[in-house]
């Protein structure tokens, strides 16, 4: 958690400092859902996330380097440079992307699963979703071939109260998105998504669920975005008031105030003081990589290689 | 050689591939207990069984499951009733399937095919009537293939099933009870390479799909009038074989292309801007296009006539390139 708000403060002064390409969506606030729900699973199990998926990234074990070298668009990167920050993805780590259509993360984990179910392996995979895709069709679609086929994946939907600029109450008349798991015959649960511990809790019995066969399960963590949709917001639309709340939930103080009752003051401030070292070492090296040369891609050519035709 | 119906070529295609790769799955609506709308998958759920699904009416999802189960180690074959209800899956092609090889840097390949058949002729009116080759061979990084013969639609399914990067397969409506030879051997077509339906001297006419059977009628017509139509069938919209149309063109300096899709910013403008940019110099006429008219396809029989390009159509434009 501590390794990816870091990762997002330093984007932030990058971005002011005009040395970023594209808009940066950055999890501030929200680093609990990604971390403690990957921190569940194995390299072999699967996960997919939306356009603000930095805590996935790092939860799922990749490292802060390569991480930042695909936001720099380097040759180093995940993807060489060719996805950038929204669109990584990392087959070794089941890291299967970040997804920045809003909603496709699902149907993408659900295809996941169904590829899991047919071949019998005894993986499971993850949907990372907010409450703005928890509108779309296909989020619709997904749980009811989910549910109906007991596909083995977690739905795990990131409610941080907007969908870009607009709040939930104004894009759902019902304000608990878990209940809607009733009418797909799976369980939901609705949990403090700034609690690490309450989200490992409650992903740990959904892939528990899924491992046994008995099909999917809707989470909703309740959590907020402290920073904007991305850097381009240009804000207005969240009340100081309920800003203030939120940071006051922050889940990076909570989790260190639990951690240094159990392991000691020193040892947590060990760990912080190694996470700075590690992020600030992925920027040095990562900014000093090479970009990638350009490569045409040969299956999106139109005409068959001369010479194969007839 | 075995004779057997276009639909019966295409079952025996999927059968021999589920049995001899258990990463393929086949699903879609009304395709396991029902065996199809047009029974292209009859039998097959009593011999697969759950590699055999019937889906919820969820074209959208489905696709775009169909993606992620690709890059996750099985082969799906999709089926989407209708080439009208391609606009669903639209999202899973255009920003799902096409673009992870490429932008994850070759670490997933996607061996999906997306089966579906488009067309008219038959009153089925505006929502199950249309072709809309050019909305997917628009899109880099699939591949599109329309195969008109039983042999064809056999070898070219194996192949695409077999493919490492996702396929859309065009079939037509009037195609699945045509009857052809085909093949009792383990023939795999080639993606991308066209075939001379029938070799002529005058003109070549390029036609797709159900079109190369209307483009081989107005042959026939032309021939009895001592004009020799060259028939070449693309089979492959996309990659498409380049070689072939300029080899041709080289033959016979004249050129008709031929497409059941729209007209305006269809499949068969691309064709025409491919042989002006690439054999230009060869060309004794402009080349002539026909397609379908630019409206919405009409239910009544006279009507849709007036809409869907047949062979006195072509026959039509053969004349015309060579006048």
């Amino acid at each position: 958690m501590v390794l990816t708000r870091l990762l997002e403060e330093r984007l932030g002064d990058l971005h002011k400092a005009g040395k970023t390409r594209g808009p940066i969506h950055r999890c501030d606030g929200q680093e609990a859902v990604g971390v403690g729900a990957a921190a569940v699973l194995t390299d072999a199990d699967f996960i997919t996330t939306t356009h603000r998926g930095h805590a996935v990234y790092i939860g799922k074990g990749l490292e802060p380097r390569r991480i930042v070298a695909e936001i720099f668009g380097r040759q180093t990167g995940y993807c060489g440079g060719r996805g950038g920050h929204m669109l990584l993805g990392d087959v070794e780590h089941g890291m299967l992307g970040g997804n920045a259509i809003v909603g496709a993360s699902i149907p993408a984990a659900a295809g996941m699963a169904l590829s899991i179910q047919l071949r019998r392996e005894d993986r499971i995979s993850v949907a990372v979703f907010g409450d703005g895709a928890a509108q779309t069709g296909i989020c619709h679609e997904t749980m009811n071939i989910a549910a109906l086929w007991k596909l083995p994946v977690v739905f795990l939907l990131e409610h941080n109260e907007y969908g870009l600029t607009v709040h939930h109450s104004v894009q759902s008349s019902v304000p608990d998105l878990h209940l809607r798991a009733a009418g797909y015959g799976m369980p939901g649960e609705q949990i403090d998504g700034n609690d690490v511990i309450a989200v490992h809790q409650a992903v740990s019995r959904a892939a528990q669920r899924a491992r046994r066969g008995d099909g999917p399960s809707l989470i909703e963590a309740r959590t907020y975005r402290l920073e904007g949709f991305s850097t381009s917001d240009m804000g207005g639309y969240q009340t100081p008031e309920e800003l203030a709340a939120w940071r006051r939930r922050d889940p990076i103080p909570q989790s260190r105030e639990i951690l240094a009752e159990t392991l000691g003051a020193t040892r947590v401030a060990d760990v912080e003081a190694a996470a700075a070292r590690e992020i600030e070492a992925a920027f040095e090296t990562a900014l000093a990589d090479p970009m990638p040369a350009f490569v045409p891609h040969a299956p999106s050519v139109p005409y068959t290689a001369r010479g194969e035709g007839a | 050689m075995a004779m057997m119906r276009y639909a019966e070529a295409l079952n025996r295609a999927l059968r021999e591939e589920m049995a001899r790769d258990q990463t393929v799955f086949v699903f879609g609506e009304d395709i396991a207990s029902y065996g199809g709308v047009f029974k292209v998958t009859q039998g097959l759920a009593e011999a697969f069984g759950d590699r055999v699904r019937d889906t919820p009416i969820s074209e959208q999802t489905l696709t775009a499951m169909a993606v992620t189960a690709a890059m996750t180690g099985t082969r799906p074959v999709l089926e989407i009733m209708y080439a009208d209800f391609l606009p669903l899956s639209l999202d899973a092609l255009v920003n799902q399937a096409s673009i992870y090889n490429y932008i994850w840097n070759g670490q997933v390949t996607m061996p999906f095919v997306l089966r579906t058949q488009g067309g008219g002729g038959v009153g089925t009116g505006a929502q199950h009537a249309k072709s809309l080759d050019s909305m997917v061979a628009h899109i880099p990084g699939l591949r599109v293939l329309a195969p008109v013969t039983p042999a064809d639609a056999r070898a070219l399914l194996k192949a695409a099933i077999r493919d490492p990067h996702p396929v859309v397969f065009l079939e037509h409506k009037l195609l699945y009870n045509t009857r052809g030879e085909v093949p009792d051997d383990d023939t795999l077509g080639e993606i991308g390479r066209a075939r001379i339906a029938r070799a002529g001297r005058d003109v070549s006419i390029f036609a797709t799909s159900r079109m190369v059977l209307e483009a081989e009628k107005a042959a026939a017509e032309l021939d009895a009038a001592g004009i020799s139509a060259e028939v070449v069938d693309l089979r492959s919209l996309r990659p498409l074989d380049l070689d072939a149309i300029t080899a041709s063109v080289g033959r016979t300096h004249h050129a008709v292309v031929v497409n059941e899709d729209w007209r305006f910013c269809g499949y068969a403008a691309e064709l025409s801007a491919t042989i002006m940019e690439h054999a230009f110099d060869d060309l004794d006429a402009p080349v002539e296009r026909v397609a379908t008219l630019d409206m919405p396809i009409p239910y009544a029989e006279t009507l849709e006539r007036e809409v869907i390009p047949d062979a006195a159509r072509i026959a039509a434009a053969a004349r015309r390139a060579l006048a």
